[in-house]
């Protein structure tokens, strides 16, 4: 048997099921390797005494029934835990204790998982490479110089570093499979009201969706299946028929039809994502799929149209920290002053960039012309998906315009910084799922992603084209340990 | 369009955040690069889109008004920066 933290989830599941290895062993070795892992700073929160605590009582009496049996799961600190400090990386939740779990995490113990620890990502899931951090920035495992990704960078780093098995993040822009590309891992975006939102802490509420991330497609088929359920709680939760995504996994995608969209085809996109993209189309017509040339007219209008609704949904959203209920509270002189401290000093520069954008594209004057003309535009985009979605199955594209890039390289600039998500946002703008999965490396050796689009609610099929050029890429990631000393 | 350091002062007071003139001139900076980038829609011709506010194609449900969490006004009022027993403790309003 290999090394336990370098199982794959599937491996562990099976091998706790045949009583070759007990939970605590698993959770004994993710702990100790995430305990010499600090330096990539992937945890906000640790609890692992507790997690082996569990895992003890798990094995006493083990029912081995349950889809994730004993397995320790470390998850993003955007996810409300009951009892357990929730931070959504701010300074504002500081000392956040929730007296409630969020559906989704509820889903994953009780299919028998143990929480490991909470993990770092971007303010309030504001970020493309987990820069904006109040808990400081996340190293990459692929080199130390390079970004994660954001904001589920702290999920990304740990799926790479395997300090957790699985993981789960949010996406509300491209946050599971921007980093998910960047650390040659692979991550899903659910189609929206396919996972629960309650106890998430809310980002954009049209937008924001939970999912998994894996090491391998078939292990985020069955992340996917425990986390996608029907929630009363959650007002735009949708009741459809949900797979057993991983048990209806198959490779054979023969006969299916792959739209590739010419306006992915960007200015100045390196040629590295070119190739590699032309070697995911290649891979496609192997396996048997067909591959026919689509236009979704208005993709370039999506990230104007994302920085407009985003930060408007985000303005509403964020009002809620005002000091007095919980979280952090500056010193005012008055009521209104200590509003506008704590705010000032509770939330990171990012964090109030967004909430002035979104405040004045809401105020009076401007709401016509920017937040509505975002809709409306938003509709457009959509009705480019319906159209492509006549002609195909699903939709291949490059994960990210790059390869990860440097931490402090875009800190300054946040247009630039943006720009990283031009490929992932009009997924949520529509509402779609979109996997990314690992393709290829660039000349440095960093790991780059293509990205799967399918319709609404038919992640099975993305799951499914996923799985099959999966096997062609063969990809393997190249982790040297560099943080462990 | 450019935002000024008087627009500035006027969004951060809607969006109750302090802002001193040295970061007041940084946004302004960073909502005008932004917003740049922003008015590319100005491109697309939108009177007869209708917009959309939800990609999720449901009507809010009604559900009965029941209390479902209990004794858990200790551990609410224990995250709030400032308690008094049972109350959430605010800066004087009414002098």
């Amino acid at each position: 048997m290999s090394e336990i933290t370098k199982q794959s989830l599937s491996e562990l599941v099976k091998n706790i099921k045949n009583k070759k290895i007990s939970s605590e062993e698993i959770t004994k070795a993710f702990v100790n390797r995430s305990k010499k892992s600090k330096g990539l700073n992937t945890y906000i929160t640790e609890d692992y005494s507790s997690a082996l605590d569990k895992a003890k009582k798990f094995d006493q009496n083990p029912n081995l029934d349950l889809k994730l049996p004993g397995i320790p799961i470390a998850v993003k600190d955007l996810f409300c835990t009951k009892d357990i400090r929730t931070t959504a990386g701010s300074k504002i939740l500081n000392n956040f204790v929730p007296t409630y779990e969020s559906t989704v995490t509820q889903n994953i113990w009780n299919e028998g998982a143990i929480l490991l620890g909470k993990l770092n990502c971007d303010e309030f899931a504001m970020g493309s490479s987990n820069e904006t951090s109040f808990f400081g920035n996340v190293q990459n495992p692929i080199d130390k110089n390079l970004v994660p990704g954001g904001s589920s960078g702290g999920s990304a780093s740990a799926i790479a570093g395997q300090l957790t098995p699985i993981t789960i993040g949010t996406d509300t822009g491209g946050s599971i499979r921007q980093p998910a590309s960047f650390t040659g891992t692979v991550g899903l975006k659910p189609t929206y009201g396919s996972c629960s939102r309650y106890g998430i802490v809310a980002f954009a509420s049209s937008l924001d969706q939970a999912g998994p991330m894996a090491q391998n497609v078939k292990d985020c088929a069955l992340l996917q299946e425990v986390i996608s359920s029907y929630d009363s709680k959650d007002s735009t939760s949708i009741n459809f028929k949900r797979n057993e995504y991983s048990k209806e996994l198959t490779n054979n995608i023969k006969g299916k039809k792959i739209g590739i969209p010419k306006e992915y085809r960007v200015d100045g996109m390196p040629k590295e994502i070119e190739d590699l993209w032309q070697k995911g189309i290649n891979y496609i017509k192997d396996c048997g799929a067909e591959v026919i040339d689509i236009s979704l007219p208005h993709t370039s209008y999506a990230l104007p149209t994302y920085y407009i609704v985003a930060p408007a949904e985000a303005s509403s959203n964020l009002a809620r920290y005002d000091g007095v209920k919980y979280g952090f509270r500056a010193k005012g002189e008055n009521l209104i002053d200590m509003y506008e401290k704590t705010r000032s000093e509770g939330f990171g520069a990012e964090v109030q960039r967004r909430i002035m954008i979104g405040t004045y594209v809401l105020s009076s004057g401007y709401y016509d012309a920017y937040y509505l003309k975002a809709q409306k535009v938003r509709k457009l985009i959509k009705n480019d998906f319906d159209e492509a979605y006549k002609k195909v199955d699903a939709i291949l594209t490059p994960s990210t315009p790059s390869a990860a890039f440097k931490i402090g390289e875009k800190k300054d600039d946040p247009v630039s910084m943006y720009l990283n998500d031009i490929f992932t946002v009009p997924v949520n703008l529509a509402g779609l799922p979109g996997i990314s999965i690992p393709a290829g490396h660039d000349s440095k050796g960093y790991p780059l992603g293509l990205q799967i689009i399918g319709k609404a609610f038919d992640e099975q099929n993305i799951l499914n084209i996923a799985y099959a050029m999966e096997e062609k890429i063969d990809f393997k990631n190249k982790i040297t340990d560099w943080w462990i000393k | 369009m450019s935002i000024d350091l008087k627009t500035i002062k006027h969004i951060s007071k809607l969006s109750r955040i302090s802002v001193d003139n040295q970061k007041a001139e940084k946004l302004a900076d960073d909502l005008n690069s932004i917003f740049k980038f922003i008015e590319k829609l100005n491109e697309l011709k939108t009177d007869k889109i209708q917009p959309l506010t939800s990609v999720a194609e449901t009507t809010l449900k009604l559900r009965s008004d029941e209390v479902k969490s209990n004794d858990i006004r200790e551990q609410i009022v224990k995250n709030s920066p400032q308690d008094n027993e049972d109350y959430f403790v605010v800066p004087k309003v009414i002098e």
